[in-house]
């Protein structure tokens, strides 16, 4: 299991209002309903999709197999100098 | 109620209207637009209806306003388009409207016909003035060489005689080079007579062995050819043609076109070639024109022609500026009077689809109205009713029936769009569960799936956000370009198609095919100088604390793998496994909903003979698949022991082949167990049993329920009979037979049989459907893949091609491959990919999503609205 609490916990927070709070706050209109569905939809399928993300990348199988070339960038530009 | 999520109830009403009072009351129900009146006189010819004098009428007015409209836009005189909607008028207006639109018309008539008239005489003097200043050339040509004597004999008016001496006949072969002429001809009395095209007529004057004359007119220039040919040909070689071009393009009266032409002068001899000659300039649509052959004769009559013309431009200056006038007072009305006319035209035609009482005093009417809107509706007929005057007011019935409503959904500009993608498969059965709720965001959503690059995204977004910011200008614009159209009515899916579009691409860390490195790679290269310079390419080692951070990147895919080499074997299994895992809950959403339709419907039977084997035979099966996926992304770290290692994972898609076939795969050399978990293997059996058990319910249970249950009632029904009868037949005697009922056994087994195959189709098609639809999701991924691998090819041929060059050059050079790369981004990844992309997602949402609950036999409220009718009308006229 290598996931970390804080994104998952900010993710789910923050799709969890969007598809459970906010629904009940909408105003009273003749549309509530589907705003409500448009909501909690939206909620579901993009944490979904994150989650799908998320989780596909805690174990990987494989590591990323690198050019020199882009290993000598990644080194200069992502800050750890090659010994 | 009155939601999206079904159509609207729908009542059948009767309509009592008074006769005074319809009129009013259609027109108040048409500004409404909630009505759809059925046709109560299906079998009247719609020459026979009661009012066919009234539409005939309209449509005699509409004729001349679109006689008006075309004259306005002959003249480019603007359109006022004030937006406005006025009502229909009442019917007695519709004289006056009339008297004004005859009024208009033949002012309009009468004036183009005067125009035309003068234009033509204005041609006639312009070609007549043309034909004096040229044939002055050739004259004076022949001047020049006859020398001073006869040029002074020529120049004395009172001569009616002229000497001719002819040089010779090669001189006028040559083309008249050397030619000398002497022509006799006696002059017309000109003025009004040559505005009627009268044809000169020359008496011939015996000068010596030799009588000359001419005829001079104008021809279209390209027949001159033709013409001249056609001369040479049929008069042997005996006349001289002589022609100039008119420089000026004339204007054609009756068409208006600008056409060149030319003035030519034929010199000949005797009367038959005169004759043949005038034949020829007829034939060849010449118009002649006199000339007199004394110089100051001519120059006479050129002076008077030029006075003509200038008195002729005057008045066809005013009758010009009359015309307009009259068009610009036109053109500020005619919208409206288009708007009113189409509204009588429209009410009448409804008025026909009523029915006449016997007492000829009410009409009546049925339609179809929403249940909801009947307060509206009749509130709409009682302002009708006060604003024709009359006392009565009109009923509104309800009537039973057991026809099937038409199918209407409330929608907005916002949720139409939507609905419009549902409907183009067909129109909900009435009250079925409407899917276009639900593919608001589904539909964006699969798209953005296969779309998601958060450059691309955005570019969308951007385009839609104008459309939609710029709505009311850009409506109001009304083009006949039929894309920007379908462009401008999908704006908000469009929109929405982008943002999720943004949102997957930032998952997918995909922008033009780059990636964003927000969060900083958690992939560290640990080597030292030599590892990297000896070693072509290096794969980092997951189970390494220290070249990975062992949690994933927070927000979507590694930046790293944008610049891995097997970025593709690390996606491919990534965007495989997404898309089955997005494609099995779209498709038990379908099934879901099939739920919320049997309870509505109050289908008992359905829901325990068909959903819930169909939810058992989905989730055990391929849920079940998703499930696998999740633990398997789980449970086999790199840094755990080796059967739990990456090397022991087993394949997915494996894995479940052999759950189906009942198969026991051989585990992986080292490794335990080819199995996830505990007592997979006898979970699979179980539910792999399950499923198939819930294919013959599905086939069997529904049709032989009801077998069952019409033997039931056929029982009872026949016991019943049989004691009523007997206590009948006490009495009677027994000369009544009852016959047997045959033709409704019958009947009653081929009902058993359809209801059999009927199900058979539909659980075949389920257990099928289910295996090729999940499949069918993996376009999810294709499309995803093929996406993002164009784009990165795209950036590698050509934007890196611009970033080669050093020093300004390498600038300028960078400006116009950036220009081509943008271009083909815009056309190819945007619209053409995107177009793509909404097609797949089109098919997912109607053959994979819908065919799980939607039947979509229904058929659509056609309300009778004034503003649909109007905008029809528009779109027809601009067409």
């Amino acid at each position: 299991m290598g996931a970390a609490a804080l994104p998952v916990l900010i993710f789910t927070g923050f799709w969890g209002v969007v598809g459970i709070v906010l629904p009940f706050i909408i105003p009273k209109g003749p549309d509530r309903g589907v705003q409500q569905l448009v909501l909690m939809m939206t909620a579901a399928t993009c944490y979904l999709f994150w989650l799908c993300c998320y989780m596909a990348q805690m174990n990987p199988l494989v590591g990323p197999k690198l050019n020199q070339h882009t290993i000598l960038i990644m080194a200069r530009e992502w800050g750890n100098l090659i010994q | 109620m009155g939601s999206l999520f079904r159509s609207e109830e729908m009542a059948l009403c009767q309509l009592f209207l008074q006769s005074e009072a319809a009129y009013a009351c259609v027109s108040e129900l048409g500004e409404l637009g909630l009505v759809q009146f059925r046709d109560l006189n299906p079998d009247v010819n719609a020459f026979q209806r009661k009012f066919v004098s009234e539409v005939r009428r309209c449509d005699e007015m509409e004729r001349k306003l679109r006689y008006l409209e075309k004259e306005i836009k002959k003249d480019g005189i603007p359109m006022l388009d004030t937006g406005e909607n006025p009502e229909a008028p009442q019917p007695r207006e519709m004289i006056d409207l009339e008297a004004t639109f005859e009024k208009l018309e033949n002012e309009l008539r009468e004036v183009n016909h005067n125009a035309e008239a003068l234009k033509r005489n204005f041609l006639e003097l312009t070609e007549l003035k043309h034909i004096l200043r040229k044939t002055q050339v050739f004259f004076d040509e022949t001047e020049q060489q006859m020398g001073t004597a006869v040029a002074s004999q020529m120049a004395d008016p009172n001569r009616e005689d002229e000497q001719v001496t002819l040089l010779g006949e090669e001189g006028l072969r040559a083309g008249g080079q050397a030619l000398k002429l002497g022509y006799s001809a006696r002059l017309l009395n000109w003025g009004s007579k040559i505005l009627k095209k009268s044809e000169s007529k020359f008496e011939p004057e015996k000068v010596g062995n030799y009588y000359f004359r001419f005829v001079a007119g104008v021809i279209l220039r390209e027949r001159i050819p033709a013409f001249e040919r056609m001369l040479w040909r049929a008069c042997r070689g005996n006349v001289f043609l002589r022609q100039a071009e008119i420089e000026t393009p004339l204007e054609d009266p009756s068409t208006g076109d600008q056409v060149h032409k030319s003035v030519f002068i034929i010199f000949f001899q005797g009367d038959q070639l005169k004759s043949r000659v005038r034949k020829i300039c007829e034939g060849f649509r010449a118009t002649l024109y006199p000339c007199p052959e004394a110089p100051s004769q001519r120059r006479e009559m050129a002076m008077g022609v030029m006075t003509r013309i200038e008195d002729l431009n005057t008045v066809l200056g005013q009758t010009q500026d009359h015309r307009h006038r009259v068009l610009v007072a036109a053109a500020k009305n005619i919208k409206n009077w288009f708007i009113k006319v189409v509204k009588i035209k429209a009410i009448y035609h409804t008025l026909n689809l009523f029915n006449l009482d016997v007492t000829q005093k009410c009409l009546i009417a049925e339609c179809w109205v929403p249940l909801l809107d009947i307060e509206t509706i009749q509130l709409a007929l009682r302002r009708g009713t006060e604003r024709s005057g009359s006392s009565v007011p009109p009923i509104l019935n309800r009537m039973d029936t057991f026809e099937d409503p038409p199918t209407y959904n409330r929608t907005n500009k916002f949720t139409g769009a939507f609905q419009n993608l549902v409907d183009a498969y067909g129109i909900a059965s009435y009250r079925e569960i409407n899917p276009t709720p639900y593919t608001i965001i589904s539909f964006p959503f699969l798209f953005a799936v296969m779309f998601g690059d958060l450059g691309h995204g955005c570019l969308m977004f951007l385009f839609a956000g104008f459309l939609v910011l710029r709505e009311k200008p850009l409506a109001a614009k009304k083009t006949d370009n039929e894309v920007w159209n379908i462009f401008f009515a999908g704006r908000y899916i469009i929109l929405l198609m982008g943002l999720f579009s943004m949102y997957t691409g930032f998952i997918y860390n995909d922008i033009f095919s780059k990636s964003l490195n927000l969060f900083g790679s958690h992939w560290h290269t640990n080597y030292n100088e030599s590892t990297v310079l000896s070693n072509k390419d290096l794969q980092i080692n997951p189970s390494l604390s220290s070249d990975y951070d062992q949690v994933p990147y927070p927000v979507g895919l590694d930046p790293v793998w944008q610049l891995a080499l097997n970025k593709i074997v690390f996606l491919n299994a990534y965007k495989m496994k997404i898309s089955i895992i997005i494609g099995v809950l779209h498709m038990l959403s379908g099934v879901s909903l099939s739920l919320y339709n049997y309870r509505y419907f109050k289908d008992r039977l359905s829901i325990y003979c068909d959903f819930i084997p169909q939810v058992i035979f989905l989730v055990f099966l391929f849920f079940y698949m998703v499930l696998l996926m999740f633990i398997k992304w789980v449970s086999y770290g790199p840094q755990n022991d080796f059967a739990n290692s990456p090397a022991c994972a087993p394949s997915i898609l494996i894995t479940f082949i052999n759950m189906v076939l009942f198969k026991d795969a051989v585990a992986l050399a080292n490794c335990d167990t080819v199995y996830m978990f505990a007592g997979q293997g006898a979970l699979q059996k179980f539910l792999v049993i399950v499923a198939l058990l819930c294919v013959p319910i599905m086939l069997l249970a529904k049709p032989i329920y009801i077998m069952r249950q019409q033997k039931e009632k056929h029982v009872q029904l026949v016991n019943g009979h049989a004691t009523t009868e007997n206590g009948d037949a006490e009495g009677a005697g027994r000369v009544v037979q009852q016959p047997p009922p045959p033709p409704a056994g019958g009947h009653d087994e081929n009902e058993i049989g359809e209801l059999f195959i009927h199900q058979g189709i539909h659980t075949i098609e389920y257990v099928l459907g289910s295996v090729s639809h999940t499949a069918s999701y993996l376009r999810l991924w294709a499309l995803s893949l093929a996406h993002a691998q164009l784009s990165e090819v795209l950036w590698s041929m050509v934007m890196t091609k611009g970033l080669i060059l050093n020093s300004w050059i390498g600038g300028v050079w960078l400006w116009f491959v950036f220009g081509f790369w943008a271009i083909l981004t815009v056309g190819i990844l945007v619209l053409m990919e995107g177009l793509s992309a909404f097609l797949h997602t089109l098919r997912l949402h109607w053959v994979e999503f819908q065919s799980k609950f939607y039947k979509g036999l229904g058929y659509a409220f056609a309300p009778f609205s004034f503003e649909v009718i109007l905008n029809t009308a528009s779109t027809a006229v601009e067409e």
